[in-house]
């Protein structure tokens, strides 16, 4: 039982940070229709930017923790909301109105092209990391087992859930959201209302790449070690999880990171830990075969 | 003689290598409906959203209030003050009735929204009653007066409408031609209208053009269009 416990916290934790990249997955798809494969590198940049982050309040001197973490986080995310912004400029918009498979194609080329940046403006070697954030507490113990949280992971899950909080708000209810949605229902018409397709589309990257930021940096800080590959797989997997949730859906997102994150945890728990990825992908498999449009993904129950 | 509040001038618009207009000349002026009629094919919904910009015109000029927007993005154009009901409707189905109407008031000046949503209710009640529905439910009436409503909530200076009474019962295509009268009488909208029924457009319009293969062929005020025999054997057969 306490170990059952210990391993939902962990799967939790982990499945938050596959949620908040699967949200930019989930984003951009919802509006341009387009899986942009670069994202999972986007997320692996926020991770670096956040560890030369660090590095900077250190040398600066900023000791205090929630200081840094806040300077750090913010750094990343405009960082990242700049590469968005750039990957979308160069890769994607030239070929928008093109045969569909070119602009994934497209990204994988980024994909590859931001990890082979990475491995030679950084190295190969993965890079650890003290996290600011230490410790946690206790939450209960029997049988000489003590099932603990720590702050990293109650501040994960968190983060987590406000930020999907407020995406949704944001898409559902402004007007900057309403013109997203607008644009992905039909961007001829949007135009004819006035809407800049163009500047929607790269302010819905913007936004995706900082969510990855924050997913890189607690990734980073969780882990305590970072290096350019760790994108491809997160990156599948929170891609996974957005299919899984129901691609589109913001809180589906998240429910298919956290589905992700358990099955992982609790596969490599209780069966083996070289099988858990297996796992993850047959349960899509089979939540693909009986609802195709994932979980929480809108049926059509449109008239023509 | 002032300026005209639209001019189109030796517009060429081409789909690929395939040119859908040649040559088009003709202008609206402030405060006039006019009406453009023409066979399926002809042309007509290219030239409308060639004056949005989309697609764009390969030559010729297109001026409104006297400045060229043919060099313009669509949203641009827009914002200019042109609204358009496309063809098709193009109502965003996953969005409420009110959503669409909110869209529809994306760059007006928020503090005319209540009035303006209250006008577009007043027109057309049934919208009222379906405040909460989701677009792509409604009925195909109903999107005709959503997307009608979508473009007022603008307070476009000109409106272009493709084919308002396609598809509609009679009763309820009195109702629009009504509401387009009432429209350009009350609030001096311009109107640009693109009809198949002939009849009904060019007894509303005060003048019109007729469009043959991407050619403008005849024009004249909406009375002497439908005494021409021409006009009389090929759009109003009918009557
Ligand atoms: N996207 C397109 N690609 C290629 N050709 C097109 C395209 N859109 C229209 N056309 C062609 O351009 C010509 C004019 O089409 P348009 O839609 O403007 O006609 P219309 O007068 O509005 O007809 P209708 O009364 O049937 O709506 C037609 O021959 C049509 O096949
Ligand atoms: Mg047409």
């Amino acid at each position: 039982m306490e170990y059952f416990l210990q391993q939902l916290i962990n799967a939790v934790t982990l499945g938050s940070i596959y949620g908040l990249i699967a949200i930019g997955y989930t984003m951009v798809y919802g509006i341009i229709g387009m899986i942009n494969f670069a994202h999972g590198d986007v997320f692996m940049i926020g991770g670096f930017m956040s560890l030369i982050g660090f590095l900077l309040c250190a040398m600066l001197g900023i000791s205090s923790a929630p200081l840094a973490v806040v300077l750090v986080l913010l750094l990343a995310m405009a960082f990242t909301a700049v590469f968005g912004w750039t990957i979308e400029r160069v890769a994607y918009r030239p070929l928008r109105g093109s045969f569909r498979l070119a602009p994934l194609i497209s990204a994988i080329g980024v994909s590859i092209a931001l990890q082979n940046y990475v491995q030679l403006a950084q190295g190969a070697r993965p890079k650890p990391h003290t996290s600011l954030v230490q410790g946690g507490f206790t939450l209960y113990s029997a049988n000489g087992f003590d099932v603990r949280v720590s702050w990293l992971q109650i501040v994960i899950v968190v983060l987590t859930v406000a930020l999907m909080a407020g995406f949704t708000l944001v898409i559902g209810r402004t007007a900057l959201g309403r013109q997203q949605r607008a644009c992905e229902q039909d961007m001829k018409m949007a135009s004819l209302l006035g809407v800049n397709v163009d500047r929607t589309i790269s302010l819905t990257f913007m936004m995706g790449a900082a969510l990855a930021a924050v997913a890189g940096m607690m990734f980073m800080m969780y882990y305590g070690v970072i290096d350019f590959f760790v994108g491809f797989l997160a990156g599948i997997k929170a891609f996974t999880a957005a299919v899984l949730g129901g691609i589109g859906s913001l809180p589906g997102a998240i429910l298919g990171g956290l589905l992700i994150g358990l099955i992982e945890v609790f596969w490599a728990a209780y069966f083996s830990s070289e099988y858990k990825d297996v796992a993850a992908f047959g349960v899509l498999v089979l939540v693909l075969i009986f609802r195709p449009t994932g979980l929480l993904g809108r049926p059509e129950l449109e008239k023509v | 003689m002032a300026e005209p509040l639209l001019l189109v001038a030796g517009v060429e618009t081409f789909y690929g290598a395939i040119q859908a207009l040649h040559g088009v000349s003709l202008e609206v002026n402030r405060g006039e409906i006019v009406a453009l009629i023409g066979a399926n094919g002809a042309g007509k919904s290219t030239l409308l959203m060639t004056v949005c910009g989309s697609p764009r015109a390969r030559a010729g000029r297109i001026a409104f209030e006297g400045e060229e927007i043919s060099r313009l993005r669509t949203d641009e154009i827009a914002r200019r003050g042109i609204a358009q009901v496309p063809e098709g409707r193009r109502i965003f189905p996953r969005m409420t009735v009110f959503e669409n109407l909110q869209m529809g008031a994306t760059f007006a000046d928020p503090a005319w929204f209540a009035a303006d949503i209250e006008r577009v209710f007043g027109l057309f009640p049934r919208l009222k009653e379906r405040r909460d529905q989701r677009g792509g439910t409604l009925s195909g009436g109903e999107q005709q007066m959503l997307a009608i409503g979508r473009a007022l909530m603008s307070r476009p200076k000109m409106l272009l409408l493709d084919e308002p009474s396609l598809g509609l019962a009679p009763l309820i295509v009195r109702q629009i031609f009504e509401t387009i009268r009432l429209i350009a009488r009350d609030e001096g909208t311009t109107v640009f209208l693109v009809e198949q029924n002939a009849f009904g457009a060019l007894r509303l319009a005060d003048r019109g053009y007729v469009l043959v293969n991407g050619h403008i062929r005849l024009t004249g005020t909406g009375a002497e269009l439908l005494a021409d025999p021409q006009v009389r054997a090929a759009y109003l057969g009918g009557h």
